[in-house]
């Protein structure tokens, strides 16, 4: 065990540092900045869901934004009329969307990813307005308010033994997401790694050979897109939580993009991609938002029309961007610069060698 | 009767733009096989261009012809610029591209012309008129004719003229016409130039009935999805048959459908898109396709 511990890659223990970053971060931050850190857990786990169709499966959603919808308004309205337990209605959730999802799925396998990126567009143009209409379900364009959510004693106590105050709501969520996002971050590892990883990826490079080497395409499709349906809802259940809100305005088609940018920013068929996608996409509009106004030289007016349009501007060129010149993402630059690293310091005899580079995929 | 009819006419009237729009999609469709997620923004664009042209004083049909020119030169500018480095990228790479350009477009938009609401002007009355027992306003009757003279030009262009032969040629067999000496990457450019100024039609067309604003053409471009869909992708026929169905179907249907409404037009539009890709994935027109191993 511990000969295992030693020869572990570094990459295991770069994993390790960041979950125990993440562990510790509410007992330094104050309770709002916690409650930002939950929305990028939140954004996380949705992009992690999407990263599994587009960069695992090779399909594509511009959709997401809806199963979130479809996630968030489950939980609110198992919450708020059938007075439900919370925790339990995340799961719930969670699967309901999937279910969803691969029932969408199915109608999905006749089209090329170009029509399935059409019709996932125009579902997510359409949700809001299809939100609104069941309105006692739904409570129409006013939304659901949601009670707020009090720590469980067991966890308060723990939290004011370590940093000497109290645990708020904010604080408590941050850990619910916290642990919903490693258990799915886990299986997300798991999934790629396995048969049905292998099998989606196989049908991504080539649908052809993967039918004649002998996957199931419709199934393994459908579970993709049943799977990347389940995290966007755990996602949009966790998201209304968090809020204590839901209300049609609250999934709007910029936030399927936005779960996009952060897909392909973070770097497609990735693990620690989303993460790193979530970070920038959340905090893009905020830190650009911040920092407009507090410059005096710009004229208000102008500020005003920088903080609407800023954030659309900045996220259109960064895809355009990272699509042209980095189409691996964040991921991708570090791995083929570590990579490029590591051959300079080993020198020009192993480079001479002719021997291939490990595939960053399995390797 | 008479109360059907009329709406039979403002739909024909909403469908030639929907018409316009699909039109545009399917000029970049057939030229590279990709389906262009900013073509609504472009066109949005190039409204507010026209707009401010009237606004410094330019007749509205003179600013009509030069700000199509300007959307023709905006559409080559952003081909060569952001599409020509990943001309040969998966489908996958230029989605994500285009949907890029669609944001950075409205905000663009947004940052320079604001997000309050701006009246459009019409050349054509509001007054109606009566044709066949059915009571028709000169303003879609204007809009069916402007998209008609439009949408007949594209076709005299593509069909009838060197240029245009040489643009199906490019796009069905870029390597047989490159070899033949035609500039197949230019051809692309073309193409996006020529849809750019398309798609700006039904822009200046749909304003002066939604107000201009930056998100003015999110739901004209479902519209346009659905009309290219069912009119088969490739086909400029069936986008043209397309958009007028849609139009009439959508009119229809917030009329006389009680829970459909107003609010939920649009969501015809999507039962039409995923209708048609699960039914007859090649529309009205299209070809159907065989996959290549």
């Amino acid at each position: 065990m511990l000969q295992r511990i030693r020869n572990s890659p570094p990459r295991y223990w770069l994993v390790v540092v960041v979950i125990l970053f993440f562990i510790g971060l509410p007992t330094v931050i104050g309770s709002f900045q916690a409650s930002e850190w939950a929305q990028v857990l939140i954004l996380a786990i949705a992009i992690m869901g999407l990263n599994i169709l587009v960069g695992y499966s090779g399909q594509i959603s511009l959709g997401h934004g809806a199963f979130m919808a479809i996630g968030a308004y489950a939980s609110a309205i198992l919450v708020h009329k059938y007075k439900m337990d919370y925790l339990v209605t995340i799961p719930i959730a969670g699967l309901l969307t999937g279910m969803i999802g691969f029932l969408f799925g199915v109608p999905a396998l006749r089209l090329s990813a170009l029509y399935l990126a059409l019709a996932t567009f125009a579902l997510a143009v359409v949700t809001p307005s299809l939100i609104k209409r069941p309105a006692e379900l739904t409570g129409g364009v006013q939304g659901i308010i949601l009670p707020p959510i009090d720590p469980p004693p067991l966890a308060s106590d723990a939290f004011t033994a370590v940093t000497g105050t109290a645990m708020t709501s904010d604080q408590w969520i941050y850990y619910v997401t916290l642990a919903f996002a490693l258990v799915l971050f886990w299986l997300a590892w798991n999934l790629v790694r396995h048969r049905a990883g292998r099998a989606m990826r196989a049908i991504r490079d080539g649908e052809v050979a993967a039918a004649a080497s002998g996957v199931n395409i419709a199934g393994y499709k459908t579970l993709a897109f049943g799977i990347s349906a389940l995290y966007a809802g755990i996602a949009g259940s966790l998201f209304g939580l968090a809020v204590g809100f839901v209300s049609p305005d609250t999934f709007p088609v910029a936030l399927s993009i936005q779960l996009l940018v952060g897909t392909v920013v973070g770097g497609l068929a990735s693990i620690p991609g989303p993460l790193i996608g979530a970070i920038f996409a959340y905090f893009l509009p905020i830190e650009s938002n911040q920092w407009v106004p507090t410059q005096t030289w710009i004229p208000s007016q102008i500020a005003s029309t920088v903080e609407k349009a800023g954030p659309a501007v900045t996220y259109g060129v960064v895809l355009i961007l990272i699509m042209i010149f980095a189409p691996n993402g964040v991921v991708g630059l570090i791995t083929a610069g570590y990579a490029r690293l590591r051959r300079r310091l080993r020198g020009a005899a192993d480079r001479d060698s002719g021997q291939m580079p490990p595939d960053p995929q399995t390797g | 009767m008479q109360e059907l009819l009329q709406q039979i006419v403002s739909g024909i009237a909403t469908g030639g733009i929907f018409a316009s729009l699909a039109l545009a999609l399917v000029l970049i469709y057939n030229a590279m096989g990709l389906v262009n997620f900013a073509q609504g923004e472009m066109a949005m664009l190039a409204t507010f261009v026209a707009l401010a042209l009237i606004d410094h004083g330019m007749n509205y049909w003179i600013a009509f012809p030069v700000t199509l020119v300007i959307a023709f030169a905006g559409g080559i500018a952003i081909e060569r610029v952001v599409i020509r480095p990943v001309e040969r990228a998966p489908i996958l790479t230029l989605v994500i591209i285009t949907l890029g350009l669609a944001t950075l477009i409205n905000g663009l938009a947004g940052f320079i012309f604001g997000y309050v609401p701006r009246a459009f002007p019409s050349p054509f009355s509001v007054q109606t008129v009566n044709i066949l027992g059915a009571l028709a306003s000169y303003q879609d009757l204007g809009v069916i004719a402007v998209s008609g003279v439009v949408l007949l030009a594209i076709y005299m262009l593509l069909q009838h003229t060197t240029v245009g032969l040489t643009m199906r040629a490019a796009a069905h067999h870029p390597e047989a016409s490159r070899l033949l000496g035609v500039h197949v990457s230019w051809m692309l450019a073309l193409g996006w130039g020529l849809a750019s100024a398309v798609g700006s039609v039904s822009g200046i067309m749909v304003a002066p009935i939604l107000l201009l604003q930056p998100n003015m053409m999110q739901t004209i471009i479902i519209y346009a999805f659905a009309a290219a869909v069912l009119g088969g992708i490739e086909s400029p026929l069936g986008a043209v048959v397309g958009g007028v169905i849609v139009g009439v179907t959508v009119n229809l249907a917030g009329v006389y459908l009680p829970f459909v409404g107003g609010d939920l037009q649009l969501a015809v539009a999507l039962a039409i898109i995923v209708g048609v890709l699960v039914l007859k994935p090649n529309g009205l027109f299209g070809r159907p396709s065989v996959r290549r191993v």
